[in-house]
């Protein structure tokens, strides 16, 4: 009776024990550096990828115009503010022309008493010509009555004398006549230089456009080229793209685009590179591009507003493809862990291009087929021991 | 041979079981204990293994880029590049702020890295999920101690960032999880003012009539933009190519460059020696202490357990029944319930030991320490029960 008592309270304790052993050696085996690393594996295949780039930049005006006085002067005059549609042609402010409008009255009666100047110039013509006809013909007379010796030859003489002096008389009133023409029209052409440079103080907008700036109001003064108005033409919007140099391989003009607006962050317009800069910006080490819009979107974006650009090069030919996480640099080497008879074995490879997905090209050192360590728990090294966990999974593990 | 001790703990083995779990739940807090201080040292290690770096070139004359601030031009990497014997080079800056998500935010480190691909410097070493940073902007890698998901969408800063891979143990060596980011949004990160502060930033360098010239048009303009701009990085992680020694190329690159270069062992002493050495000290005194603790409870409840039987104690010598017996049965007993203590203590710390912020490394070793600790201690236990028992005068007995 003891000793079943005894037995009993043997199992009692045993019953506890024993589990607690159990349970002792799997924690021993399943956790700290003894336990298997968790993994996932995927089998390599041979896939097209279709790499993408990714630039930010800003929203500019392809052409700024910046309008402003060829003189210092006072502005008198500004009729157009920001986001005012212009044409060209449009006076959009002036310059306080100071005198020169009295300039050019003064100009224009000068122009008038040179054309009266030229009236009385004429009238002398006329006087000299009818003396130089009338004397003409006496000299003519007389020598035909000194022919029949009717006169002498002193008398003949005194007539020829009249005529010449009126015959100079009449070259000299023609030389007038001119001199005073071409003294109008060297006015008249100052009279023209006035009037342009009273149209110079105009300021016109060269082209159809939209006002972005007015930096100047009645009043100020202003010196000679400092803008006055600023305006863009809204359809040549473009946008300024800096890539990083690391991920530029494959930019060229003509690829198409995908534009991301800071300010619509869910949507995206179509757009197209219009050409890559053939000058790096050297400090940052960026490629410069210019991306279009297809269509400039409506109502028009903020010149200067942030953009994402992300522009999709063509399908590169098929390669053995794995998931960027695969990838390791295991003493300098880069290449991937493989899974062979459920032991790991490190294979160097060759990379090549990667898409925005995290898919990879490996140009040499492993074939289609092969299973390759994905996501690990912890780092992996020749001898790790590890449990695959689903086959395939993208979700990783968790 | 009957075995005494084996017959008295069969007599109250439900008490001597409990004795023995609540014994072992305190070793499981010491066992505990060494196993944060590991975590600490290991997440030490594993910042400096993760950054695949052979040296880190910092600003002269500090211990950067985690002991201290330190920041060079983002360019020196070229030069560097250059030298003998360097294989890769590549600029990374680290920055520990709070990072937006939802409604709360989370205290974590962000670094910043070329995204020239797994295996560069300065990449996390495997993930567990996701891709790493292709190229792309606004992408994270973040460390699955910062709770965030594939997709998640975190703020930093004034931009707002994806979360497309997760990564495992890449914490500072303040316990906070790394968010990779690409490099040049880490640095515009780092000096970005908000708003308002560039506003005022603004209106102070226009008030300035030096940099506000009416005659000198776009001064304004090119000053403003070059106070926005941030060309500096912390440091420059660099990778030997094989069979170049550390110490040779770290000392070419101080001699020529003019600029502080630390080795692996040197980056590993200032990590573990400076940085987590007074939290080491004080877990290593708490780790003490509690083990002092520990042994004094376990000479306790052994004396307490060979008192609550004294009379039986007596009744055996009474009997005739030799020292050695008596010896042996205290003894076996302590050694069982340090044996029953040490097990569920191990069962106990690895079980609890995901559920720490931090990292907590329980390391074979330790635990072999710790068991031959265990035994030692109950042991050196058992000889006051002992030396109480042997005492007794058998008279008790009857005398009692």
């Amino acid at each position: 009776m003891k000793m079943k008592a005894v037995n009993k309270k043997m199992v009692g304790l045993f019953a506890v024990l024993l589990p607690l052993l159990v349970l002792f050696f799997y924690v021993a085996l399943r956790s700290g550096p003894l336990a298997p690393v968790p993994v996932t594996v995927v089998t390599v295949e041979k896939k097209q990828i279709s790499p993408v780039l990714f630039g930010i930049g800003t929203l500019e005006a392809r052409y700024v115009y910046r309008i402003g006085s060829v003189a210092s002067g006072r502005v008198k005059l500004i009729t157009v503010d920001v986001g005012d549609v212009v044409h060209a042609g449009q006076v959009v402010g002036e310059i306080d022309p100071v005198d020169l409008d009295e300039r050019m009255n003064a100009q224009l009666s000068v122009i008038k008493r040179s054309e009266a100047q030229i009236r009385s110039t004429e009238a002398q013509l006329r006087d000299a010509a009818a003396r130089k006809k009338f004397t003409g013909g006496q000299e003519t007379r007389y020598r035909l009555l000194l022919s029949a010796r009717a006169v002498s030859a002193e008398s003949v003489e005194a007539k020829h004398q009249e005529a010449e002096i009126a015959r100079a008389s009449a070259s000299a009133a023609e030389a007038g006549v001119s001199a005073a023409r071409q003294e109008l029209a060297s006015l008249k052409a100052e009279y023209q230089g006035l009037v342009k440079q009273r149209h110079t103080l105009l300021l016109v907008a060269p082209v159809d456009g939209l006002v972005t700036a007015r930096q100047a109001e009645q009043g100020n003064t202003v010196l000679a080229g400092q803008t006055i108005i600023e305006m863009i033409n809204p359809r040549s919007l473009w946008i300024d793209v800096r890539f990083d140099q690391l991920q530029s391989a494959g930019l060229n003009a003509a690829l198409p685009a995908r534009i991301t607006l800071r300010s619509q962050p869910g949507h995206s317009f179509s757009g197209m590179v219009k050409r890559v800069e053939p000058l790096a910006d050297r400090i940052t080490e960026e490629i410069l591009a210019k991306v279009l819009f297809t269509v400039v979107p409506e109502p028009l974006p903020p010149v200067g507003e942030l953009c994402e650009v992300t522009v999709s090069l063509p399908p590169l030919p098929a390669f053995p493809v794995v998931p960027d996480a695969s990838l390791h640099r295991v003493d300098g080497r880069l290449g991937v862990w493989i899974v062979e008879h459920s032991g790991l074995r490190f294979v160097e490879v060759r990379t090549g291009m990667a898409d925005r997905d995290g898919n990879l090209q490996i140009l040499g050192g492993l074939q289609a087929g092969a299973r390759v360590v994905v996501y690990s728990k912890s780092a992996l090294h020749a001898g790790s021991r590890i449990s695959i966990l689903n086959h395939n999974s993208k979700e990783g593990i968790q | 041979m009957i075995s005494l001790a084996g017959r008295d703990i069969l007599h109250g083995w439900g008490r001597f079981l409990l004795t023995g779990v609540g014994l072992g739940l305190l070793i499981g807090v010491t066992l505990s204990m060494a196993g944060i201080y590991r975590g600490m040292v290991d997440d030490a290690n594993v910042l400096i293994d993760s950054s695949g770096a052979d040296l880190w070139v910092v600003q002269q004359g500090t211990l950067g880029p985690y002991a201290e601030p330190s920041s060079i031009y983002e360019d020196t990497y070229r030069g560097i590049r250059g030298m003998q014997g360097v294989a890769r080079a590549a600029n990374v800056t680290y920055l520990t702020m709070q990072v937006r998500h939802a409604e709360s935010d989370v205290r974590a480190m962000v670094v910043g890295v070329v995204p020239g691909g797994a295996g560069e410097p300065g990449q996390p070493g495997f993930l567990i999920a996701g891709h790493h940073l292709s190229g792309s902007r606004y992408e994270v890698v973040a460390d699955g101690k910062a709770g965030f998901a594939l997709d998640d969408v975190v703020t930093i800063r004034r931009n707002r960032y994806r979360v497309v891979g997760l990564t495992r143990r890449m914490v500072s060596s303040g316990g906070d999880p790394m968010l990779f980011i690409p490099l040049k949004e880490a640095q515009q990160a780092q000096f970005l003012k908000d708003n308002d502060a560039l506003l005022q930033q603004r209106r102070r360098t226009e008030a300035n009539p030096l940099f506000n010239r009416p005659a000198v048009p776009g001064l304004l303009e090119a000053v403003i933009a070059s106070q926005t701009t941030n060309s500096f990085v912390n440091a420059v992680l660099v990778q030997l190519k094989p069979g170049y020694d550390p110490e040779v190329a770290a000392e070419n690159i101080q001699r020529w460059k003019r600029l502080q270069v630390y080795t692996r062992s040197q980056m590993r002493t200032i990590l573990v020696d400076k940085l987590i050495a007074t939290s080491a000290k004080q877990i290593g005194m708490f780790l003490v202490i509690l083990s002092i603790v520990s042994a004094a409870i376990v000479a306790f409840i052994i004396y307490t357990m060979t008192m609550a039987k004294i009379r039986e104690i007596a009744v055996l010598k009474l009997i005739g029944t030799k020292n050695r017996v008596i010896a042996s049965m205290i003894l076996q007993q302590a050694v069982g319930l340090g044996a029953i203590g040490f097990v569920v203590g191990k069962i106990a710390a690895t079980l609890w030991s995901p559920f720490f912020p931090r990292y907590v490394l329980l390391e074979p070793g330790d635990a072999i320490r710790g068991f031959l600790a265990v035994m030692v201690i109950s042991v050196m236990a058992s000889i006051l029960a002992i030396t109480a028992a042997l005492k007794v005068d058998p008279a008790e007995a009857i005398g009692g």
